[in-house]
């Protein structure tokens, strides 16, 4: 293993430490329980927004934290989830009367520590809703497993929840928004290498130098099939297809496309990939209204790309151009 | 036979030095099928369960084992924070008050224990999850109580067939937990969870057994 680390024990709480230092002016880093509020927390008269997972997925979570975004982020250890006592903390410190959301990951571990939290912030009289995030069409057999799995609709959930509550909608209406995301966004990733857990030591799994894993996801879970190399055009065109036909996407749909590095591949590449999704995009009579490109839901070093679309109305159009101010996105300031 | 308050306490000391010495073997299981770190998870979870059991040494067994269950929900993380920390609040739910147990006592404690990580979890029985190893483990003690077996020989019997449970999720194709993600992949590969969970009542017979 090779990293830009100190001690694999301190990796998360010297990364906070980073970002509180970094960024004063926009969160504060509380430890023990660990946690990220905006700088201003709690914001009186507007729901707040909680979201949490693992860290290895910077800038997702607490990178999102701040104004037009998340209120509160919990970070776990590395792809490991964050423990109710960090959400409890959290949704005390963002609730500003009106409610607070959880915006949660479909995975086991997030699901059942968030659901804990819920619970003990109920019995607080903290009135909380969770919404799930499940966009990723890798994980066909949902039937018969612990579901799909929330990538890349996480963060233009968290984008337009946090406008939406920035505008003083209620806890209902920004669930409903969050909702809304879920079911009209879909993803697929992919992995040209694996990554290293810092305290795991060793790639998560082998991946020969002339193989990709289609369909993996953000922790290195394999995906649905794994195969020779190809050019960036036809892994690009493989991941449209499996999104496209999955929502379906109809012709003359407004979509904002997503196109994220997992945290290894360069720009230059994520271009090349963008660009063809794209095209693919028009190719099958899909206006592409909005897009975002870059690193924003990574795994660790993971060479690979992830695609999301997701159908824009006139509503997400607005939230997602509602001003951000956050240390991971910022327009509109 | 009764077990104490001290070789509760024993236990939960042994059980934080089970899973730190399989840390690695935890570890190796979880990276087969899953994101690899049942392993630093469960072992961070059960040194801070250490570093805090002199604060309730003095209490009942019921509050001792629900120190231990709050102290993995708020250290563990993953999925097995919930679990396992649910796993021991239901436990110390029954043995509230209770300087010691009877073997009785044990073998409810442990029924509500799984009863609570399978209610968390949403699992069933061949899911491929820590609920294989522990519902023989349940069957095992009770039947061994309906045969008027000693407390050493019950112990060792539910052990046993948590060993046995375990071993059998090797064939299984997960439905829970990141390895359900694996398909039919998965087979082939033993669970994490029902092997911790085994070690965890394997610590149990020989803590136990003996006094």
């Amino acid at each position: 293993m090779k990293k830009f680390i100190n001690n694999p024990v301190n990796v998360v709480k010297e990364e906070l430490e980073g970002i509180a230092l970094a960024h004063p002016d926009l969160v504060q880093v509380y430890f023990g329980p660990n946690y990220i509020v905006r700088a201003d927390a709690p914001v009186k008269g507007k729901v707040g927004l909680v979201s949490g997972g693992g860290s290895g997925h910077e800038p997702m979570h607490g990178g999102f934290v701040g104004r037009g975004m998340l209120d509160a982020a919990c970070p776990g250890e590395v792809f490991t989830s964050p423990t109710p006592d960090q959400m409890l903390e959290a949704a005390r410190m963002v609730n500003g009367g009106r409610g607070v959301l959880f915006i949660v990951k479909n995975y086991t571990g997030d699901v059942m520590n968030f659901e804990m939290a819920a619970e003990l912030a109920a019995a607080e009289g903290i009135e909380v809703q969770s919404v799930l995030i499940d966009d990723d069409v890798a994980v066909e057999d949902s039937l018969y497993t612990a579901g799909r799995r929330g990538v890349g609709c996480t963060v233009l959930a968290e984008k337009m929840c946090g406008a939406a509550a920035e505008e003083g909608r209620s806890l209902d209406e920004v669930a409903d928004i969050c909702r809304k995301v879920n079911s009209w966004g879909r993803s697929m990733g992919m992995a040209l290498t694996s990554c290293t857990v810092p305290h795991a030591g060793r790639p998560t799994f082998d991946l020969p130098e002339d193989e990709m894993e289609i369909g993996i996801g953000i922790h290195g879970e394999p995906g649905r099939t794994r195969m020779a190399l190809k050019p960036a055009d036809d892994i690009v065109e493989m991941l449209m297809e499996a999104i496209l036909k999955d929502l379906p996407f109809k012709s003359g749909d407004e979509v904002l496309l997503f196109v994220n590095s997992m945290g290894g591949t360069p720009l230059v590449e994520l271009y090349i990939a963008y660009r063809r999704a794209h095209q693919v995009a028009e190719k099958n009579g899909l206006k592409v209204r909005r897009n975002l490109v870059g690193p924003y839901i990574t795994s660790l070093e993971m060479a690979g790309v992830s695609i999301t679309l997701l159908k824009l109305d006139e509503e997400l159009i607005h939230c997602w151009d509602a001003p951000v101010y956050t240390p991971g996105l910022r327009w509109g300031i | 036979m009764t077990i104490s308050r001290a070789a509760a306490l024993q236990w939960i000391e042994n059980c934080a030095g089970v899973i730190a010495r399989n840390r690695e073997y935890l570890i190796a299981l979880d990276a087969a099928i899953g994101d690899a770190d049942h392993g630093a998870n469960m072992d961070r979870g059960f040194q801070a369960v250490l570093a805090r059991l002199p604060e309730t040494a003095d209490k009942d067994i019921g509050a001792i084992f629900k120190a231990v269950g709050m102290t993995l929900v708020s250290t563990v993380g993953g999925a097995g924070g919930p679990l396992y920390g649910t796993f021991y609040l239901q436990a110390g739910g029954k043995l509230s008050g209770k300087a010691e147990m009877s073997l009785e006592e044990w073998a409810a404690a442990l029924e509500a224990a799984v009863n609570g990580v399978m209610q968390r979890g949403k699992a069933e029985a061949g899911d491929k999850t820590m609920v294989d190893a522990l519902l023989p483990a349940v069957s095992a003690l009770k039947a061994s109580i309906d045969e008027n077996k000693t407390l050493e020989q019950a112990l060792h019997a539910s052990a046993e067939a948590a060993r046995r449970g375990m071993e059998a999720t090797i064939p299984l194709v997960a439905r829970k937990g990141r390895a359900s993600y694996l398909g039919e992949r998965s087979a082939g590969h033993q669970d994490p969870g029902a092997t911790s969970s085994y070690l965890l009542l394997k610590a149990a017979a020989d803590t136990w057994a003996d006094g």
